[in-house]
């Protein structure tokens, strides 16, 4: 079997573009080239690049960056905010924040996390799962779920509302929120927000459990093709908690092969570069990252829920952790290493998300006043979580003017390239080979890059941008087949 | 509790996009301007849960930069429509209105206001041109929310016809 990355006579073959891709964040798209047999013969997934966010940052004093680094990101800023003030605390020199604004941050994060999540099943992937991959078009989106599973959608909206009222809370604003701060936060939560988050956060509980239940009845009414799809075999790297339970927020790092074995445990962050590195590649803007004991080619690894479910020791919430154990027991642990295992991973993130909440909504430290500590000032700082896609690296240094003088970001997306294009070949091989491509067909591709939840840098989302395009090109170059996605233009138009 | 303001205005884009801001700063140069009776929201980007937001309303209006739009600017009625950035990480306000009908109930009437912008890189600053633009479009639009401009309308501002 070839790799499908390289074909050895890219010159004679056809070539499609999905551009962009749909449902994910950001521009990204899949290119295909066929032979005369329609016979797959090369599949690359191709992102724009996020070089820009580390010039964006230069140059700009260290306690802004906490704030404009949310403007990487539109669907989650919290996640940059976050790490950012991660890395920017050692900058200041604060080592070890105080009760209040740890817990606080740990608040918002799982805000964050609730809310992206809920995004990404109900919105963005559900109508796949509920209706079949290659269903009707027009009703496989939000509004088709809506109208044949009302409750699943308003669930869907209302958790994601819940995720944004404790951002809200939590970072002061419903956008460019300023709660954390270099060395801490700036505001704790009053008593009065308190309650009002702790009046809904049962049924949101309860609708997180019901996610996690709908996920894997999808997956056990289609057992062997949801198996089978997309399916790869990976190394795999999150961070763990020191007792080596889940934590999204803080831990060291953790990479097994994909025989479950240990690469590494407990690796301190602060010195990433010696275990990860990254490749280029000349096809593409994203770096391909690897572990470095392992080489660019045989050390790549995918990240995000999958990865960190299958990583932990335990979860350290009950529903959860009984979610978990259920998910790796399942069909003798298949699931693990299924690309759209990533549904049912993510909903049990979910879920822990919220029990986190709830406990956290408990604590006391977070109406505490002491927000803020300093110490020795720093020239480097590396901040690292686990954000809803996956790790993500926040690395700054900063000069004696306190301005940003370099800044390295290896954002959760770029950890997975290598591990999307392996999903998106596989079911190159398995769905489009040697047939005529359709709507349904294409969608396939999309569904497996869907299933990591990438975020393809921030575009902007101005009105009057394209709608999604598919072309397909013969080898003199010719446009031959058409196809649009969304308004008047929908279906397929031959040329 | 405070009473629901009957009017919303909400700003779409991204500060950091130059011209992308042009959402967020008229509903900066709304925040100025003191009206009463008009809550003022911005994000980076149309997600389905503000179809919470609309529910209650009188009017609701989406101010948000375009690619397209004749400068400097329009205003136009929008109805719920299912389109394809359904398929997205951001919606379209009419696909906003939809989600809002299917999920919750009938959406209030809405408007968009669609200013023309030129350049939408990170890290750029607004442009000039989308600066007068934005300027137009908050001498028209603060009038209009504070009683004094008439009922609202479908406007092109553009010189080319409305």
């Amino acid at each position: 079997m070839t790799s499908l990355e390289t074909a050895p006579h890219p010159e004679k073959l056809r070539r499609v573009a999905i551009d962009p891709l749909s449902r994910v964040e950001g521009h990204g798209k899949v290119t295909l080239l066929l032979d005369e047999n329609d016979h797959v013969q090369q599949v690359r997934l191709h992102i724009v690049e996020f070089r820009g966010f580390e010039k964006f940052i230069q140059g700009r004093p260290y306690w802004e960056v906490p704030v404009m680094v949310q403007r990487l990101c539109g669907i989650c800023p919290v996640s940059h905010h976050l790490a950012a003030s991660k890395a920017l605390d050692q900058i200041v020199g604060a080592f070890r924040l105080t009760p209040t604004a740890d817990k606080l941050r740990r608040l918002m994060h799982y805000g964050q996390i609730l809310q992206s999540h809920a995004l990404h099943f109900f919105h963005l992937s559900s109508p796949d799962l509920l209706f079949g991959f290659d269903s009707d078009v027009a009703r496989r989106n939000i509004v088709g779920v809506a109208a044949a599973y009302p409750e699943v959608a308003r669930q869907g909206v209302l958790l994601r509302k819940y995720g944004q009222e404790v951002i809200r809370h939590t970072a002061g604003k419903r956008i460019h929120g300023t709660g954390s701060v270099p060395g801490g936060v700036n505001k704790n939560l009053t008593l009065a927000e308190r309650d009002e988050l702790l009046k809904d956060i049962y049924p949101i509980i309860g609708w997180c459990r019901d996610a996690v239940h709908l996920a894997r009845r999808l997956f056990e009414q289609n057992l062997e093709e949801y198996n089978a799809f997309g399916r790869f075999r990976a190394h795999t790297l999150s961070l763990i908690r020191a007792d080596g339970a889940m934590d999204l927020y803080h831990g060291g790092l953790r990479a097994r092969d994909m025989d479950g074995g240990t690469i590494f445990d407990h690796v301190d962050y602060n010195h990433y570069w010696e275990q990860i590195s990254e490749e280029v590649k000349p096809w593409s803007y994203m770096k391909f990252p690897f572990l470095r004991a392992l080489g660019p080619q045989h050390g790549w690894y995918r990240v995000g829920p999958l990865a960190r479910v299958t990583h932990c020791d335990f979860i350290p919430t009950p529903l959860a952790d009984r979610e978990r154990m259920e998910f790796l027991a399942y069909d003798g642990g298949s699931v693990a290493g299924a690309t759209l295992g990533y549904h049912w991973a993510r909903m049990i993130e979910m879920l822990h998300a919220a029990e986190a909440i709830k406990e956290l909504l408990h604590d006391a430290d977070l109406q505490g006043t002491d927000l803020v500590v300093s110490g020795e000032r720093q020239e480097r700082g590396i901040g690292m979580i686990e954000a809803p896609r996956g790790t993500l690296i926040h690395h700054y240094r900063v000069d004696e003017h306190d301005q940003v003088i370099r800044a390295n970001l290896i954002v959760s997306t770029t950890h997975n390239n290598q591990a999307m294009n392996e999903a998106v070949r596989q079911v190159a091989r398995q769905y489009l080979d040697g047939r005529k491509l359709t709507e349904g067909l294409l969608n396939h591709i999309e569904v497996a890059v869907r299933a990591f939840d990438p975020c393809l840098s921030c575009a902007t989302h101005a009105l009057g941008r394209m709608p999604l395009r598919v072309e397909l090109i013969d080898a003199g170059g010719d446009t031959i087949e058409v196809m649009m996605r969304g308004g008047a233009g929908e279906g397929v138009a031959p040329h | 509790m405070n009473a629901m303001a009957p009017i919303l205005v909400i700003g779409i884009g991204n500060p950091g996009r130059g011209d992308d801001a042009l959402g967020p700063l008229l509903i900066e140069a709304l925040q100025d301007a003191q009206l009463p009776g008009v809550e003022l929201l911005t994000d980076f980007q149309l997600q389905v849960e503000f179809a919470l937001d609309l529910q209650g309303r009188r009017q609701v209006i989406f101010a948000d930069a375009s690619v397209a739009a004749p400068a400097p600017f329009t205003f136009s009625a929008t109805v719920a429509e299912r389109d394809a950035s359904y398929s997205s990480h951001a919606l379209s306000p009419g696909a906003v209105l939809h989600a809002c009908r299917q999920i919750f109930g009938e959406p209030p009437p809405a408007w968009t206001l669609a200013i023309r912008g030129y350049r939408f890189g990170l890290g750029q600053t607004l442009s000039p041109h989308a600066a007068a633009n934005l300027a137009a479009a908050r001498a028209w639009l603060v009038p209009y929310l504070s009683g004094e401009g008439g009922p609202l309308s479908g406007v092109d501002h553009s010189g080319n016809g409305g």
